[in-house]
């Protein structure tokens, strides 16, 4: 074969260059950052495919401010210090208008500084702990934060299971497990109720008949498990082969069908509070459970369905800042009020957190059922 | 008494994530025997072998009534046992072909090389095999089939101990004893025994060094699936990255225990889970991964041949 001249290169060249995506600053950028993969990687996966569905509604109907919405995903592999560096790709490589995330709290963490040292806007649709948007006035959430969780827990315990002795089992390594199992406890520990003690135990853990072992001698009524399914799946399982019989109550952290999957029987008759419930008869849930079943083939759960929200709360405050300023959504975004998500009426208050319902569900025969909606 | 209950209660509990660990250290201890190199790509090995066992269980849940039993009785033992075995058995044969492919496709190339090449190596086989396996099977963690029941065995008193921690602890007892006569009993144990004394030798003496490496892949890599089964029994969810903590633990194990020595690598898995144990039930769980490291950093300041290791001089 004849070597190529010198011509046919720049002409190789060029034409690869014209293969190469168009300039995309007709585009408005926005940088998801979310686990999917790594030990929360269902939880990313419902996240991620909530949010799409959101931009891909929103570009049909012909985007925001005239131009459709670029959706930028990156994924952190539930590590610690993956979001950070993601975090900061966002803003210094792909110059994103605002950022979409992270889902927990633990990450939400590590990007929310730096988002708010850029002066650019973040929302995260998930992460719970009362803390991230106190870093700064450029940090938002849309969901509800752990007090509140924390009380429905406690709440739901004394009323209606009638819990007089509690235990709390905290997962260390997460900021969300951590600041719900304060919230639990000083709202738990009231009229003679009291939680009489708490085990840790960390995120990866896979034995924890230690920690349970010295649970059922101590015969609580109920133990509060404010962890995530990955780990709480096996603690239900082993609690149950040790012969621990009281309900276990949790939080959002429960909601992925991995949960009830490993734990089998030993799931039933436990409770979690959710953000969202697909069983819910508002015409405004069901017609997006259909949408999204239609298509991903599966049920929205409540990650799914607050990402969703999120992307579309991001995307309504650009369309109303008029610009892609960042100072200017950032406005938007603190000014939202009444906004009609599927899990349920979002304002941002001037905290600039969401308040909006919750409810409780119960897992029965192998699925979790709606017990109650708690409006805060 | 109660005193004595818990400590002993927490004393089954560790022997039985001990084992694990001692299943893991082996190969690890018994490829550095021949090869002088540390196969990081050991743990994920554990984790092809739980993921063996998920796509195993299924084909033969029918035939052997997977998760209709609820308990062990005298007349189901048998037949629960010989279809958890087999499950494990072809895990293990699977995992040491993988094993044995392994050190032919990456490895053996490097044999003649500095040792650090195949060490690197090792670490990119370790990060392919996990990725592969969330590539092909998804990352999201996976429920494990329930190979035998799981219940609290019955007549102990105060003592629990789960038929799923007494079938780990018998099952560790038995590959030991089969690993021993391998090693000291057989024809290939002695080669693999005279290749870690003096490989040139042992080729002089007729012996086909590459076999014996290959075997020692097969053997070490099929103890490291039957520990991935026996875990996945008692705490049946499985990840792609199960085998990282765990794969590391061991090898401190195997450090611990003198690495290149067999006996060693059982004794140091069994004080790892022990101690790990013990650090969890006094109220630091957050220290549980970082006890291992602590004994490591311990045994390489004070030790560093491990509690069994023989010290090698450097001949001239």
């Amino acid at each position: 074969m004849a070597k190529p001249t010198w011509m046919q290169v720049c002409l190789g060249v060029l034409t690869l260059l014209s293969l190469a995506p168009q300039n995309s600053h007709a585009e408005i950028k926005i940088g998801a950052v979310t686990c999917l993969t790594g030990a929360l990687s269902t939880f990313g996966v419902s996240s991620i495919q909530g949010a799409k569905l959101a931009v891909e509604e929103i570009n049909a109907s012909g985007g925001t401010l005239g131009q459709p919405i670029q959706l930028i995903v990156e994924d952190n592999g539930s590590k610690a210090g993956e979001t950070a560096t993601i975090t900061r790709k966002f803003i210094s490589q792909d110059k994103v208008v605002v950022i979409l995330g992270d889902l927990t709290s633990s990450a939400t963490m590590e990007g929310a500084p730096l988002a708010q040292a850029a002066k650019i806007p973040l929302l995260t649709p998930s992460a719970t702990n009362v803390a991230i948007t106190k870093i700064g006035n450029y940090i938002f959430r849309s969901c509800f934060i752990d007090p509140f969780t924390g009380k429905i827990m406690a709440k739901f315990a004394l009323d209606h299971l009638q819990a007089k002795r509690a235990i709390v089992m905290t997962d260390v390594k997460q900021d969300y497990s951590v600041g719900l199992t304060e919230a639990i406890e000083h709202f738990f520990n009231q009229n003679g109720a009291r939680i009489s003690n708490t085990f840790s135990y960390s995120s990866g853990d896979t034995d924890f008949r230690t920690q349970l072992t010295e649970v059922r001698n101590a015969h609580p009524d109920v133990v509060f498990l404010p962890g995530y399914y990955t780990e709480v799946g096996l603690i239900l399982l082993q609690a149950r082969q040790l012969g621990i019989k009281c309900p276990f109550v949790g939080g959002e952290g429960w909601d992925s069908p991995s949960l009830i999957q490993v734990a089998g029987k030993a799931a039933e008759g436990n409770y979690y509070t959710d953000h969202f419930s697909a069983a819910d008869p508002e015409p405004r849930v069901q017609n997006f459970v259909q949408i999204y079943r239609a298509k991903y083939g599966a049920i929205p759960d409540a990650l799914a369905a607050l990402w969703y929200d999120g992307a579309r709360l991001l995307a309504q405050a650009v369309q109303r800042a008029g610009s892609t300023d960042p100072a200017k959504i950032r406005d938007a975004l603190a000014a939202t009020r009444d906004f009609d998500g599927v899990t349920g009426r979002i304002s941002i208050d001037e905290n600039r957190n969401a308040s909006k319902p919750g409810v409780i569900l119960k897992i029965e025969s192998g699925e979790p059922k709606m017990v109650q909606q708690i409006t805060p | 008494m109660d005193k004595l209950i818990e400590v002993l209660q927490q004393l089954v509990n560790g022997v039985s994530l001990g084992s694990i660990y001692a299943l893991i250290a082996l190969g690890y201890t018994m490829v550095y025997g021949v090869l002088r190199f540390i196969n990081f790509a050991h743990g994920d090995i554990y984790m092809l072998g739980a993921y063996s066992g998920f796509l195993l269980a299924p084909l033969f849940a029918q035939t052997f009534k997977f998760g209709e039993f609820d308990t062990f009785t005298p007349e189901n033992t048998l037949f629960i046992l010989c279809g958890a075995g087999l499950v494990m058995v072809l895990s293990m044969a699977i995992c040491a072909g993988i094993g044995v492919l392994i050190e032919r496709i990456a490895y053996r190339p490097l044999r003649e090389r500095p040792r650090l090449n195949v060490l690197i190596t090792a670490i990119g086989v370790s990060l392919f095999l996990q990725n592969m396996t969330q590539y092909r099977l998804g990352a999201d963690p996976k429920a494990f089939p329930q190979l035998i029941p799981v219940h609290v065995v019955e007549g102990l008193g105060n003592l629990t101990i789960l038929t799923s921690q007494l079938a780990i602890i018998i099952a560790t007892v038995i590959l030991l004893i089969i690993l021993r006569f391998v090693v000291m009993r057989t024809k290939l144990g002695l080669a693999m025994r005279a290749l870690s004394l003096n490989p040139t030798a042992c080729s002089i003496m007729g012996v086909n060094n590459d076999i014996v490496i290959s075997f020692t892949f097969a053997l070490g890599s099929a103890l490291a699936a039957a520990a991935g089964i026996l875990v996945s029994m008692d705490s049946p969810s499985i990840n792609p990255l199960m085998g990282n903590l765990p794969g590391i633990k061991a090898f401190v194990a195997a450090v611990l225990g003198g690495i290149g020595n067999i006996p060693g690598a059982a004794l140091g898995g069994l004080i790892i889970g022990i101690l790990e144990t013990f650090v969890v039930a006094i109220g630091f769980p957050q220290w549980r991964d970082g006890i291992a490291f602590a004994v490591l950093i311990v045994i390489l300041l004070f030790k560093p041949t491990g509690i069994l290791g023989r010290v090698e001089r450097e001949k001239v």
